[in-house]
């Protein structure tokens, strides 16, 4: 749980140039329209793809990952099947990661665990960022003793150790805390930091022309911040996705190592649990351990990758330098 | 005055409202959720010993008032305040009746012990070496160096300790696995040399990350730093590496670290928690790990009270502290 804040790193190599002058697409559409959503998330990955080797490692990777998580539909047993293949074998042919005390073959119970730690994450991705977005740029649009307000109380939460609260809260819904319910307590505990960074990007964007443009025209507050103001957060939203799948991934394994979620769901948290639990530093059954924290390790590292990427990607300097590669090349 | 109005007294009232909101959501989240824990001790409990209805009636009362959840919510609120206000955190029920508030102050200094150490070090390593790998970046062993730390820092602090562990205390056994010290408590140096070997790993592990933090924001300010004209009129100038490095990119660097050292305190915090449970070191966070084990609800509640209070306090105290380093704060 990192517990460290990764938003950090990444917004203060990503924030201050990706302000207003137009960020998303490079093909150069007038600032004063709104550029569709998707389109800036294509054009970003294309363009990442092709100047950043950094990216293309990390989604190799990633992309990897997901195909083993894909597999788990595929897998010849159920999630939570256990003594279905012979206990504490290594590695063999038949079973290429060995197998658990539990009677569980190691590789299949990857894939499940990686797919419901990326379902996790997803989830709690999703329900933070749509706070962090909402909260942040509501704030920075209408100023004043709301702001203050709303930035006292953002502050606070950002001080907060999360912790803490993460461990009593599930301390007290111990055993009832499904995936969706842990990604929920998630989600609602890591929308403090990005939320502050996307206030201070929609404090410059209204101070631009079409904003006084979307207002006189007359649309309301939600619609000049949803349809106005959003898409030009999106860089900056990929980039910070990525810290918000970190924190959630580092939860997930230490809620679960603490038995604090459900351990019957194989997740990447559960695995080391169980292996710990059945003493396989002791007794030398490495494959059981060695697996969750390669892939652990291999998921975060990759997604960091992509976050460094779109981070540099979202400095002008960096961009102005593939605009002239891209002049050379053509 | 107008430096206390501008800057002591916001940053103070700011420390009041983290401090409230924290108080609130720890009171608010066992009352909003629909497990409760009276009847979960309870149900610990009288599995084992208490048959008799009545016995087990006036039990849950005694259980109910520990708790703080007798009355309506206005008054459990207020009481819950008046109790804090007096740093009374209840009894533990683990360790009953060692007050909840004892067992942390016997956490603490091994916790702050670790913490503190950790934090200048990362802090020291993290800017200096960012800095001379930001500012030698062609060299082979800056690449291979940002490689290293860009690769630590993502890991979660659980698996960083766990993969300590495995190597350094199962397969090359150079440090003790479990506790703070061994032997009589006691100033001699034996004593205190167990303190430093059993505390290497788990320092070592929040090291490791903290550095890898500081590394990465040192090494994207120094770059900044490297690329102005004073820094450029230096190397013109043939001014000596060292000087340059130390005097103008480092120095230039150095504020916005500081201001960062605040944030970091509660990131770092959370980190020494998971790496007292890895280690079974014996601050906070492992008192924390067995309360959880024993499912000692007012231990889990004293301990998040405290470590919001804790952080919030130490970050007011980095706060005022700040106008030290930055002038322009100090002569506004």
């Amino acid at each position: 749980m990192q517990q460290v804040d990764r938003g950090l790193v990444d917004a203060q190599l990503a924030v201050a140039p990706g302000a207003p002058g137009g960020p998303p697409p490079l093909d150069g559409a007038p600032a004063s329209v709104a550029p569709r959503s998707q389109r800036v998330v294509l054009s970003v990955v294309r363009d990442l793809f092709r100047y950043s080797a950094a990216f293309r490692v990390g989604a190799l990777v990633l992309l990897l990952l997901l195909v083993l998580a894909v597999l788990s539909a595929h897998a010849p047993y159920a999630a939570d099947a256990r003594r279905v293949v012979p206990q504490d074998r290594p590695p063999s042919p038949e079973y290429p990661l060995g197998t658990t005390t539990l009677g569980q073959d190691v590789f299949w119970l990857t894939t499940y665990a990686i797919r419901n730690s990326l379902f996790i994450a997803t989830l709690a991705v999703i329900i933070s960022r749509s706070i962090a977005v909402l909260l942040g740029s509501f704030s920075g649009y209408v100023g004043g003793p709301v702001d203050r307000v709303l930035g006292a109380i953002t502050d606070s939460f950002i001080v907060i150790p999360r912790l803490p609260l993460l461990i009593l809260i599930s301390f007290m819904v111990r055993g009832s805390l499904n995936m969706v319910g842990l990604a929920v307590l998630i989600g609602l505990l890591d929308w403090a930091w990005p939320s502050k960074r996307y206030r201070a990007q929609v404090l410059s964007l209204r101070e631009e022309e079409f904003t006084n443009t979307a207002t006189f025209s007359g649309l309301g507050t939600l619609e000049v911040i949803l349809h106005e103001h959003v898409p030009f957060l999106i860089p900056f939203l990929m980039a910070d996705a990525v810290s918000g799948f970190l924190f959630a991934i580092g939860v997930e394994i230490t809620l679960a190592i603490l038995g604090l979620s459900d351990l019957g769901m194989p997740t990447i948290g559960t695995m080391i649990y169980w292996a710990n639990y059945y003493q396989v530093l002791l007794t030398k059954r490495l494959w059981w351990i060695v697996t969750p924290l390669v892939g652990s390790v291999l998921l975060v590292v990759a997604l960091y990758l992509l976050s460094t990427s779109l981070g540099t990607y979202l400095d002008p300097r960096t961009r102005l330098k593939n605009l002239g590669l891209r002049r050379a090349a053509a | 005055m107008s430096f206390v109005r501008s800057y002591a007294l916001p940053r103070l009232v700011q420390w009041a409202v983290v401090i409230v909101i924290g108080a609130t959501v720890t009171f608010t989240i066992p009352r909003l959720l629909p497990t409760d824990p009276v009847e979960q001790t309870l149900n610990r409990v009288s599995s084992t010993a208490v048959t008799d209805p009545r016995a087990v009636e006036s039990f849950r009362n005694a259980i109910r008032d520990l708790y703080g959840l007798q009355g309506t919510p206005v008054e459990q609120y207020a009481r819950f305040w008046s109790r804090l206000v007096h740093g009374d955190l209840g009894p533990s029920l683990g360790a009953f009746p060692t007050p909840v508030t004892q067992i942390i102050r016997d956490g603490l200094p091994w916790t702050i012990g670790l913490l503190g150490t950790t934090l200048i070090l990362s802090w020291c390593l993290g800017v200096v070496l960012g800095t001379l790998a930001a500012y030698f970046s062609g060299k082979r062993w800056s690449h291979l160096l940002s490689g290293v730390l860009v690769t630590i820092y993502p890991v979660p602090y659980f698996i960083l300790a766990l993969v300590l562990v495995m190597v350094f205390a199962y397969y090359i056994p150079l440090f003790p696995l479990v506790g703070g010290a061994s032997g009589q408590a006691s100033l001699s140096l034996g004593y205190l040399g167990s303190i430093l070997q059993h505390g290497f790993l788990p320092a070592l592990s929040l090291l490791l990350g903290g550095t890898a933090f500081r590394f990465i924001i040192a090494r994207a300010l120094a770059s900044g730093v490297i690329a102005s004209d004073p820094v450029v009129y230096a190397e013109i100038a043939g001014l000596p590496k060292r000087r340059i490095v130390f005097g103008y990119v480092l120095r230039n660097s150095l504020l916005p670290q500081v201001t960062d050292l605040a944030l970091a305190i509660g990131t770092l915090f959370e980190g020494a928690l998971i790496t007292e449970f890895v280690f079974s070191y014996p601050g906070i966070g492992y008192r924390l790990y067995t309360a959880i084990l024993q499912s000692d609800f007012n231990m889990i509640m004293g301990i998040t009270i405290f470590s919001i209070v804790g952080i919030a306090t130490a970050t007011l105290v980095l706060d005022l502290l700040y106008p030290l380093v930055d002038p322009r704060v100090r002569y506004r």
